[in-house]
This record gives C-alpha cells, structure tokens and sequence, in this order.
C-alpha cells in the first residue's frame, strides 16, 4: 500500500516520447519516467497522477506493458478541461507524473485459474497491462477470455493487439459494438450478451471488469448467473481523485477511499454503493 | 441424419421442454438457409415466422428514409429471431440480414398460434420462453440507450 509522504505529492517531470491517436477522442502518452532502473515501474491496475503544467492534475490507469518500465504509457480520453489539453501536448512536451498508487488486480489469484476479462470503452486501458502479463506468462493460466463491448467500430481501442492476443497468445478475444452503420462483421448488442459464447469454468474463474459502473454491475450479474463465485469477481472504479494517497476525501465511496484502497475493489466489498445512485 | 425433433430438443430455447409438446412443434418446422446478405425478413412484412439459429449470424437493422441502416443487434448461433408472429398484427418490426451464411429452423407463426390455441399449457409454456427472451432484449435495448461508453453528461 503506497503510504502518504512529501514525495508522493510531488510530481516529477516526464517527457513525451510518442503520441499514438487510438480513436478520435482517445490517445495514448509514451513517456520517458526517468527514475533510473525503476523506470515507471507499476502493477496492473495501478494508475498515476498526470499533471498539466498550468492546468490540472487527473488520475489516468497505467495502460502500458509491466515488463517494460522504460517506457511508461497512459490511453486516456479528451473528456474535461486536462484530458483536453494533455490531447494537445506533442512529443518532447513534459506531464507532471506523481504515482504509481492504489491497488492492481489480483493477478497472484489467477495462477492456474481461468480468467475472464469484461472490459467497456476506455476501460479496455487499465486491463490492458494485465494482457500484457497473461501472454508473458501464458501457461500460468487457464482459458483466458476477454469480452469488450465498445460505443461503434470505430471507438475500438488496441485493434492490432486485439488480433494479436487473440491470434498470437491462445487468448479468446470477443468484441461487440452497441450499435453499427455499414459493413460491420461482428457483433453488435451489450457485452454481458457474449458472455454465453465465453469457454470458461465458472468454479474456477477470475473475472476482472472494467468500464461504465451500470456495465460493471450488470457484467458482475452476468457472471453470477453464469455461477462464478462473488469473491472471484474484482472491478476497477473511477472517482474524482486529487491528492491519491487518502488525505482529502474527494474520492470517497462509502466507507472505502478510491485512490487509496481502491481503485481495484473485491466486488463483493463494493457490490452495494454500485446500486445506490446517490453514492 | 439429425431429424428436426432432435435438433429443436437441443436447441437452448426449447431445452427442457416436454417431449410430447417437441412432437407436437416439428410438424411446424423447416430447415432454411440463408446466405450472406440475404434478408430473412423485412419491416412491415407479414411476420409468419420465428427463427432458432443454429449457425451463422443474423444482424437486425433499423433503417430511416434517406439515412443508411443501423444495426441494433445481432442474433447468433443458439439464440431465437422474431416474436412478431406471435403479437398481433403480425408484422416485423425490424429487417433481419444474415451477415454471414446462416442456418436456422423456421417456425411457422400461424401454425404454432394454432397449436398454442388448441392447448393453452403449450401456450403458457411457450410464452413464458418468449416473456423471458423480451425481458432480456429490453434490458439490453436499454443499456444501449444509456450510451454508457460516450462521454458523460450533466
């Protein structure tokens, strides 16, 4: 657990080594984390505080390659006033980087288990250094499904990865779309609708879900329905996070801080405040 | 050769229904095929069918003067197509299009209507098949409503 300290307040400039565009309100920051060998060291699930000089600062999931902290990469989308812009920025501009913190997924639980990843829109991001990890190490695992449900075709994220995990690394990759204009060959509905197609033992399963909460919790029924345990389902939140350590409050969801005990959570420890609207 | 018996009994829809009311539903049955691009069915036709699809994928498109067709959802192996036969008037709602070569069993709708008529346990049974798949297509119609992967509002 990241304990709060004068250091972890302090952001470090990064450099821009590449901007890569994923969509057309999506893009991804290569940055130089400097920091000697420990580069942009982080586990999966982990985010960092990403600061625009002059701006504002945002909480952005690590998205890149835990085998490779040379480089340290963050897939965000142009939605307020910073992620706007940290669109703008080009290679050689420098973020303010604070982080790693919070807690990653629950990989170690996984070993010799089948895994099922749930992602929605940009929540493909955060599970993506966790794809990263499975085809690293394939062989500790089971079946490993992956079911992505994005906006259009073209809001999908990591096309070449997609193919690559699901041709390359025996992961069984399925995408679906809410709604789609023209030629279109896969699916089109709600991602819990692919979730009868998934080859996975429910008993002895890992689901990891990340998106929208209304996807989450309706994946997580999904799953239940299914028969995967409730303690074998995690979830990625996302809240108004500023100081990440768990000093100010502002991402407080009941009981339970985001930045600090989460934004990994058991679902079972979050499954009630996913139901209340006013949390 | 598998007989149409055999292959309503270990579709998902009819799983677990009585045998005699299976025998009773082949004498409804066909096998169809469908190529790529080819309609099963268009809005404001006569609905007189529904559809277990065993392989292949079937894209259903709504579709607006002068605008190009949206597809809502895809229909896949295992799942049924088409509950308009069996709400009056009896008209699709949607165009079906296979997207890619497709096999399905088709249920003649006024001869299943009359089979439901003649025994309403058979109806019941089958409506509360249906009631289910509704509910679930509505709740999915719903979430795509919300749009939850654009950017948030308000």
């Amino acid at each position: 657990m990241t304990e709060p300290n004068l250091h972890s307040l302090v952001p470090r400039p990064c450099p821009i080594r590449r901007v890569l565009q994923e969509s057309h309100d999506t893009f991804t920051l290569e940055l130089d984390p400097g920091n000697g060998e420990r580069g942009g060291a982080f586990v999966p699930g982990q985010f960092n505080m990403l600061y625009v000089f002059g701006v504002g600062e945002v909480p952005i999931s690590v998205s890149g390659d835990p085998g490779r902290p040379q480089v340290l990469v963050h897939t965000t989308r142009e939605a307020g006033a910073v992620t706007q812009a940290m669109r703008r920025l080009r290679k050689g501009d420098s973020l303010g980087v604070r982080g790693p913190f919070g807690q990653p997924w629950p990989l170690q639980r996984a070993a010799g288990r089948d895994v099922v990843l749930m992602a929605g829109g940009i929540g493909l991001a955060p599970l993506r250094p966790v794809l990263y990890e499975i085809s690293a190490h394939r062989k500790d695992f089971g079946s490993v499904t992956l079911l992505y449900g994005t906006r259009s075709p073209e809001d999908m994220l990591f096309r070449r990865e997609l193919q690559r995990w699901g041709a390359a690394d025996n992961i069984d990759v399925l995408v679906t779309v809410d709604r789609a204009i023209g030629g279109w060959p896969g699916h089109v509905g709600v991602v819990t609708a692919l979730l009868p197609q998934a080859a996975f033992d429910p008993t002895n399963t890992l689901a990891l879900l990340c998106g929208p909460e209304v996807m989450m919790r309706f994946s997580a029924d999904g799953l239940r329905q299914r028969g995967v345990p409730q303690d074998a389902i995690y979830l990625s939140l996302e809240r108004n996070m500023k100081c990440a350590v768990g000093f100010c409050g502002h991402c407080q969801l009941g009981p339970s801080f985001v930045c600090k005990d989460g934004p990994v959570f058991a679902y079972e420890r979050v499954k009630r405040c996913l139901e209340v609207r006013e949390i | 050769m598998e007989t149409l018996e055999r292959i309503l009994s270990t579709h998902g829809f009819f799983h677990g229904l009585d045998a005699r009311y299976l025998a009773l539903l082949v004498g409804c049955a066909t096998n169809v095929r469908f190529g790529a691009d080819e309609f099963l069915f268009r809005t404001g036709e006569e609905a007189n069918q529904f559809f277990l699809i065993r392989a292949g994928k079937v894209a259903l498109e709504v579709s607006a003067p002068g605008r190009v067709p949206v597809t809502v959802q895809t229909v896949r192996a295992n799942e049924i197509l088409g509950w308009s036969w069996l709400i009056p008037p009896y008209h699709w709602q949607l165009d079906a299009r296979a997207v890619e070569d497709t096999r399905a069993i088709a249920l003649d709708g006024k001869c299943m209507r009359t089979k439901c008529e003649a025994d309403h346990d058979l109806g019941y049974e089958l409506l509360k098949r249906f009631a289910h798949i509704i509910e679930d297509r509505l709740q999915q119609a719903r979430l795509q409503l919300l749009d939850v992967y654009g950017k948030p509002t308000g």
